[in-house]
């Protein structure tokens, strides 16, 4: 009897504290919402408001034209899509490579694969990394902008360490039926690893989708930059006049991650904790 | 495709691109980091460790040694023991849990440039509702990111708020490993509730906190980068200016290539120290699954 009025006041605790947290962290968001539904007039209106009074579209559009986040947005897509796509592709190949085949050098490509996690080349190398573009002729183009992530070598440990748990028996049999190593692939390992495969992407997708620091480095007209450095333009042009229409465009610039990982949240947090990628 | 040839054609594209984009600017930087570049030519001169001697006499340069070791200790070590008592909070089966785990996640799909504007937006001195709040409660009016030591503060507060997430689901993780007649713990139990997590709790998830602690340094580190550059521009009087973002404005606002691949460097023996002790310490111990 005791212990359940013990546990009763536990719940509501820890119900009160958990509500309370949840309003602190969702807090930027909300008040961002709200900001971006005041009229102009209303944007230095004192007390700030918690909750939106009127609703006020009008941020939105002016927002998507301050600084062209239609085409910010696009570019962002195209560059997470295809560096996803690539690191797929590349990481599926090499963790086959390693988990599948017995060759010459396994070991030395291995560890020559693994020295590059100490050389994370969109921030340690930014500089060498922008020579070579430079030579390449590649600067302000969208091959700046993925080509040089397009192979991890955290990929492609996880591919191997997940391929190694699949039976050697079924390569015996796809042999004897005649399949060779490329049909292997394609038509029993993929089609196995299925949902390893949606994780990875989606959290190498809101990585590459995020990158801050190598797209403002290595664009140079507004045509060609991410909706990351869309944002931090927008507070640069607008934030002496009118925070609503810079709180609009954060809400357009975070709304597709935020929403890909509401709707998919398990599926994130499971391959989250499985490969320790940092988004 | 034989099977004898099969795995050099499958790992030709991965080693293209980390061959021309990872090797090849290690060694560029490293070549660089000896070279100062002459005033008018383009001629670069063999200096020796010239740059690297006068990178460390600059006290610009140790100054933002110290930034940045302050920054990573004091915004790693509260995001690691907030998301250890959150994520507690989180494995209760109490109702709607699940609705405060996807509200608590939320910040992890939100991009460290977006967590920096939201926070400029909260912590700005006339709109902000944060300076409304201390205003009412303590009559404080404080310029959070133009004035010392408060901008230092902002961008903790805001790398904390992007960080804890990720912590906490590996937390969560972790505690849903360990059996439950372990955790029985109660909130109103005060007493035993803070052993329990002295003795049983934290020994048991260490493996998980080491393996935080370094992700987490290298995030502070690295991708925290945007939160700075949007919030306070490393200001004022470099305050926030952390090593990354040190480098940035060495190389490509003020062009110093010979001082800025030596900061290359000292980054890279960095990142290779935490990497090395990461494998040594939580590799061999973390299993997740």
């Amino acid at each position: 009897m005791k212990m359940s009025t013990k546990r009763r006041i536990n719940t509501i605790l820890s119900e009160i504290i958990l509500i309370l947290i949840s309003f602190i962290v969702m807090m930027p968001v909300i008040l961002a919402i709200t900001m971006s539904l005041q009229h102009p007039t209303e944007v230095f209106s004192y007390p700030p408001k918690l909750f939106p009074s009127s609703f006020y579209l009008g941020n939105f559009p002016k927002a998507l034209q301050t600084v062209n986040l239609g085409r910010l947005l696009l570019n962002s897509l195209i560059v997470a899509v295809m560096i996803t796509i690539g690191k797929m592709i590349t990481g599926v190949f090499a963790g086959y490579a390693f988990a599948n085949f017995r060759f010459k050098g396994k070991r030395i490509a291995f560890a020559a694969l693994f020295i590059t996690l100490f050389l994370p080349a969109e921030t340690v190398m930014i500089l060498p990394l922008f020579l070579i573009m430079k030579k390449f002729g590649w600067v302000n183009t969208y091959w700046a902008l993925t080509i040089p992530f397009m192979a991890s070598a955290t990929n492609t440990f996880l591919m191997r360490q997940h391929l190694l748990t699949i039976p050697k028996e079924l390569e015996e049999a796809a042999m004897i039926d005649g399949a060779g190593p490329m049909r292997y692939l394609w038509r029993i390992l993929i089609p196995l690893s299925l949902p390893i495969l949606a994780g990875m992407s989606l959290v190498n997708f809101v990585y590459a989708w995020n990158m801050y620091l190598w797209p403002l480095i290595v664009t140079m007209s507004d045509e060609m930059k991410t909706v990351q450095i869309g944002v931090k333009m927008l507070i640069d042009a607008e934030s002496a006049n009118n925070w609503g229409i810079i709180m609009a465009g954060t809400l357009i610039a975070l709304a597709p991650t935020l929403l890909l990982f509401f709707t998919v949240q398990n599926l994130f947090v499971k391959s989250l904790v499985r490969t320790g990628i940092k988004g | 495709m034989s099977r004898k040839i099969a795995p050099y054609l499958l790992l030709i594209p991965t080693f293209l691109v980390i061959g021309l984009f990872i090797y090849w600017p290690a060694v560029y930087s490293f070549n660089l980091s000896f070279h100062r570049r002459t005033p008018f030519g383009n001629r670069m001169i063999f200096v020796g460790w010239k740059n690297f001697i006068r990178l460390f006499e600059w006290s610009e340069y140790t100054n933002t040694v110290v930034v940045t070791v302050s920054y990573v200790a004091l915004s790693v070590s509260i995001t690691v023991i907030l998301s250890l008592l959150l994520a507690m909070l989180l494995n209760q089966k109490i109702p709607g849990v699940r609705l405060y785990r996807t509200f608590i996640f939320a910040p992890y799909a939100i991009s460290p440039a977006i967590a920096g504007v939201l926070w400029s937006f909260l912590l700005n001195p006339v709109v902000g509702h944060v300076n409304y709040f201390l205003t009412k409660t303590f009559g404080l009016q404080v310029e959070w990111l133009t004035t010392k030591p408060y901008a230092f503060y902002s961008i903790v507060f805001a790398t904390v708020w992007k960080m804890m997430p990720f912590d906490v689901i590996f937390y969560l993780a972790g505690l849903q490993s360990i059996p439950d007649e372990l955790l029985e713990s109660s909130i109103i139990d005060g007493a035993s509730l803070w052993k329990r997590i002295r003795h049983i709790i934290v020994p048991l998830l260490s493996p998980i906190t080491f393996y935080l602690v370094i992700m987490n340094i290298i995030t502070t580190m690295f991708a925290a980068f945007a939160i700075i550059d949007v919030m306070t521009k490393g200001g004022p009087a470099n305050s926030t200016t952390t090593m990354i973002y040190r480098l940035y404005l060495d190389a490509f606002a003020f062009q110093k290539t010979g001082i800025a691949a030596a900061e290359s460097v000292v980054l890279f023996l960095i990142m290779s120290v935490v990497t090395i002790f990461y494998f040594l310490l939580v590799e061999k111990r973390v299993h997740y699954q």
